[in-house]
């Protein structure tokens, strides 16, 4: 699972531009399922056949980045965020272009750091001057952030673990999984960081009875962090709340019930900002239950989340369990 | 069914935002004497059908059953309780409040304060976020934990009060007064005769973003859609033009995510069958049940009618209890005719 | 051509209110569908079929209504108090004409002299509740008779000419109107390869509203919205992406806040600006929004804007350059015209 987890976080991927991720994924879950498509939206659609109810399992394979908005005069390409990228968490990071190009962030002078913003910042690509800028590089590449996996003491730190990890558990998952009555839908969904769009698609389509989608959470557990219960080494978290998504109960009951069951180590989540996947399916058309599985993790869309790989492990064993069992019954009032 | 006993049964049954089980259940056995089904959905929606002689359309009433409130978050050493926000509140209102923990049982808590004694000089001025207040529940840390989880609901203990001249204040009318307007529409008519099927439906999820209103509204895809809910009553210190008068009738929307001629007609049979009504401009869609409606699917054109309000969104919201009788009797008679009215402007 | 960017950049039609430029729309594009179709908000559908089989349905979309202002009360003295429809600056509204709902009552927003003002005031900008309408009547009733509460307001602008570009209000979206109708009105032996509908939307301004409809209504294979944009080639202070320039060609979006554009698509209209010699520019910025927002998402529908540089949209008058138009009309039809590439 870790070597895994390491060729997946480390492959390029923005929102709009999930090509690379897709081919990858695809061919590490295609072994496990019955038949694999990509719809028109860019999502990757894995499917363990099955006549029981109908699950969708969404992960989000796209990862924050940026596009190139223009090339200025000296040859420095200037930027936009793609997804929620703080600008300060951009300083002097190395970056990918989607044509191979390779560069790093830079910063106008400014008095004060609060001060940077976009507009401040540029990618340094080598280049002499614009000509050779727009040899290189040009308007509407998208780009993505580098960085290596590492380990330290248990928990691992990468780029791009939102929502990786997420494509990790599912992949983890169809290979686990034994016997289900439930067909499966596991949905590598595109363009999440910039509005949950690929998963509004794809549960359009789908139309599956329980949506469960499998995501990174922010902790409590960091000097001075907000208020809230999750932290690191405590299992799965089952969430409750967050900003696109109230867990119906029967949902959340079920999820605690089989880990209870399975005796598989989850916390609660709450989470007072933010969204996922789940958020999309539980409002396509008329309504779907849906819930999340979560990894705490720390410092979320920086370039080093950090989470824990006894929380994955917990989360793969989860999913599994709740998949294997009939989800039609376990979901009756 | 007395209309008092139902507001006051209505507005303190517990119903937050992702767990209106309870106001639910109430509403379907209102809906039950009412009409001739009434459901739940597996969001809590609920949802009363009253055959029409025709069945030749459908109209979609909607207001919302939920109400704001918080989930319980953490717990701090000693037995406090920190709160997550479910809906939008102001800070300000928050602190000396009662409520209660509806975890394996009822558990009752007061939003705690630093008496003046022990404040600091200046500290008046300041307003105490809610990530700083906390729920104290008088018990110890074990005891709660025994009774209390991460994710219970915590609502105001809440009590309707009768106030003068027909005034009635509590919380969670935003928008159990609009539960109410479904309710006495209903009663109207069961003596009238109406062609078209009228879906009432208690919608979900409304303070988080009109989700329970998104998905009934894709699901019975009415021709017509109504919503009801509340608006800012009359209080000093508010432009009058941003405001409607409590007593003065049912407050008519009028905007973009309305459909005009509906709306006209709407107002016309208000003027022709004398019920006090008033008019609210909304320049942007948003706010209401109506914002999905209105785009669910093939899309709902929609009207609207809401309840004048004041202190809306704290635990004294007041209203007068003749605009919610105003405002049924408008809609039982637009509901009535909506047959014919359809042809003219739609058909 | 130009002609009919006039008539409709001279159209009313706030958000809500878009019957005038509706019905001048179905006016130009009626002869040149086979047929034409609105919905209950108000939507404008035209209905171009190739008759051939399998054909790939386009979308072609555009909204027709502008920003604007809504009245919302009137005072004692007659003057007229009123809230903002879509994305305006407030400082742009001092000292400027208006015409309201069917009418066209004509109405200025004054200020109070400057020499009456104290230093301080200058200062900072005058908020909306400090802004009034005046029509000329002596009191609330008069005032209310002419211009009740609910009226829709808009800038009072005039079209004019100068040289190769041309003044006038709302070319965000009068322009994508103009590029769709022109689109439309094509030659006796030219045809189509694909099935087109083009639906001139309404409310776009207060939420992309009317065009949350069209995935269900449509079902279209592919979406192109056709945009006045921002041009941003004017002096500014900090260095800034100009967004377009005014006279270098159509404007193509890689990305705004609402979508991505389909690399597909973008890549068919590059080339084809390419092969016939259309001047044409990334757009470079990525904010904003267009009705493709509501419309890719339903199912994942590939989509992109196309859009004509406009400098000083969302205020009282804006400035376009005639060949950047005609530029936009010539790559958006030979895009269409050779779609089989695309697939």
């Amino acid at each position: 699972m870790k070597a895994l987890l390491k060729k997946v976080v480390e492959t390029f991927g923005p929102s709009g531009r999930e090509d690379a991720i897709r081919q990858l994924l695809l061919d590490e879950i295609k072994p496990y399922v019955d038949r694999t498509f990509i719809d028109n939206m860019g999502n990757l659609h894995a499917v363990k056949e099955g006549k029981g109810a109908r699950v969708m399992v969404a992960a989000h394979m796209d990862e924050i980045g940026f596009v190139v908005t223009h090339i200025d005069e000296k040859g420095f390409l200037r930027i936009s965020p793609v997804g929620g990228v703080a600008p300060v968490r951009c300083l002097y990071q190395r970056v990918l272009l989607e044509n191979g190009a390779r560069g790093v962030v830079g910063v106008e002078s400014v008095k004060n750091p609060n001060d940077i913003d976009f507009s401040k910042l540029y990618v340094d690509i080598g280049a002499r001057d614009e000509k050779e800028a727009r040899k290189l590089a040009q308007e509407g590449l998208f780009g993505a952030f580098l960085n290596e996996m590492t380990e330290m003491n248990g928990l691992i730190t990468a780029k791009s673990l939102d929502d990786r990890v997420g494509c990790v558990i599912a992949v983890e998952a169809a290979r686990q999984l034994k016997k289900s009555p439930n067909e499966i839908h596991f949905v590598f969904t595109v363009q999440e960081e910039v509005g949950l769009r690929g998963a509004i698609a794809a549960a359009y389509n789908i139309e599956p009875d329980l949506g469960i989608a499998l995501d990174v959470t922010g902790t409590g557990d960091t000097p001075d962090a907000p208020k809230m219960p999750m932290k690191l080494r405590e299992g799965v978290a089952v969430k409750i709340k967050d900003n696109s998504l109230l867990v119906p109960r029967r949902v959340k009951d079920f999820f605690m019930r089989v880990a209870e069951k399975n005796k598989i180590i989850y916390q609660p989540e709450i989470l007072t900002f933010g969204g996922t996947d789940a958020g999309a399916i539980n409002l396509s058309r008329s309504g779907v239950l849906a819930g999340c599985l979560s990894i705490p993790t720390r410092y979320i869309h920086s370039v080093s989340e950090t989470a824990s790989l006894s929380d994955i492990e917990e989360a793969i064993k989860l999913l599994v369990k709740i998949l294997e069992s009939d989800v039609k019954k376990e979901l009756e009032d | 069914m007395k209309t008092e006993d139902m507001l006051k049964a209505l507005t303190e049954a517990p119903g937050i935002s992702g767990a209106e089980d309870d106001v639910a259940h109430l509403l379907r056995n209102y809906f039950a004497r009412l009409a001739d089904e009434a459901t739940i959905d597996k969001f809590q929606n609920v949802i009363g059908v009253k055959k029409g002689r025709t069945s030749g359309g459908k109209v979609m009433m909607a207001a919302h059953i939920d109400q704001i409130g918080f989930l319980v978050k953490t717990f701090d050493k000693g037995g406090f309780i920190r709160l997550a926000a479910v809906g939008g509140h102001d800070p300000r209102v928050l602190p000396g409040q009662s409520v209660v923990i509806y975890g394996k049982e009822q558990v009752r808590g007061i939003i705690g304060t630093t008496p003046p004694h022990l404040q600091k000089p200046g500290d008046t001025a300041k307003i105490t976020s809610l990530d700083d207040l906390y729920v104290d529940t008088g018990l110890d840390e074990i005891t709660l934990k025994s009774k209390v989880q991460v994710g219970d609901p915590v609502l105001f203990d809440n009590v309707c009060t009768e106030l003068q001249g027909g005034l009635y204040a509590g919380a969670a009318m935003d928008n159990r007064a609009g539960v109410l307007v479904l309710l006495e529409t209903l009663k109207i008519l069961e003596k009238m005769r109406h062609d078209w099927d009228v879906y009432m439906v208690g919608t979900v999820q409304e303070e988080v973003g009109t989700r329970g209103a998104a998905m009934t509204a894709y699901e019975i895809a009415p021709d017509v859609g109504i919503a009801i809910d509340v608006t800012f009553g009359d209080f000093p210190g508010i432009p009058e033009r941003d405001t409607a008068k409590l007593g003065k009738g049912g407050a008519v929307a009028i905007g973009p995510n309305f459909h005009p001629a509906l709306t006209e007609k709407l107002m016309e049979l208000a003027q022709e069958w004398e019920v006090p009504f008033q008019k609210e401009f909304i320049p942007r869609p948003g706010g209401t049940d109506a914002v999905s409606m209105q785009i669910a699917a093939r899309g709902v054109p929609m009207v609207q009618v809401s309840i004048p309000l004041r202190y809306m969104h704290t635990t004294v919201e007041t209203l007068d209890l003749k605009d919610i009788k105003r405002a049924a009797r408008l809609l039982a008679l637009f509901a009535a005719q909506l047959e014919q009215t359809h042809r003219e402007v739609l058909g | 051509m130009i002609h009919i960017l006039e008539k409709y950049s001279k159209a009313f039609g706030v958000s809500g209110h878009e019957e005038d430029i509706r019905r001048r729309i179905e006016e130009s594009v009626r002869d040149h569908v086979d047929s034409l179709s609105t919905d209950f908000m108000g939507n404008l559908y035209a209905h171009k079929p190739c008759g051939r089989k399998n054909a790939p349905h386009l979308l072609l979309v555009a909204h027709m209504d502008e920003v604007g202002l809504l009245i919302n009360g009137v005072e004692s003295n007659g003057m007229l108090r009123f809230v903002l429809v879509g994305g305006v600056d407030p400082r742009l509204l001092v000292s400027k004409r208006v015409i309201l709902g069917k009418e066209r009552v004509p109405g200025v927003i004054g200020a109070k002299p400057i020499h009456l003002q104290s230093r301080d005031e200058w200062k900072s900008p005058i908020p909306l509740s400090g802004l009034y309408i005046d029509i000329g009547a002596s009191d609330e009733k008069e005032a209310a008779a002419k211009v009740p509460p609910g009226t829709a307001g808009t800038f009072h602008t005039f079209f004019e000419a100068q040289e190769d570009v041309v003044f006038g209000k709302a070319f965000d979206d009068r322009a994508g109107c103009a590029l769709i109708t022109e689109l439309l009105m094509t030659e006796e032996d030219e045809s189509y390869p694909v099935d087109i509908t083009a639906v001139f939307t309404v409310q776009e301004e207060v939420g992309l509203r009317g065009a949350s409809l069209l995935a269900e209504r449509v079902r279209p294979d592919f979406v192109i919205a056709f945009e006045g944009t921002t041009a941003g080639d004017v002096p500014r202070d900090d260095y800034a992406s100009p967004s377009t320039e005014m006279r270098k060609g159509p404007a193509i979006s890689f990305m705004d806040r609402t979508a991505i554009g389909s690399p597909r698509l973008i890549e068919h209209l590059k080339k084809t600006a390419e092969k016939n010699k259309i001047p044409f520019q990334m757009k470079k910025t990525v904010s904003g929004g267009t009705d493709i927002g509501v419309i890719h998402t339903k199912g994942g529908i590939p989509s992109v804007v196309v859009s004509v540089p406009v400098r000083y949209i969302h205020a009282p008058r804006g400035i376009l350059a005639v060949e950047d138009y005609k530029n936009t009309i010539r790559l958006a039809k030979a895009a269409l015209m050779n779609f089989k590439e695309v697939l």
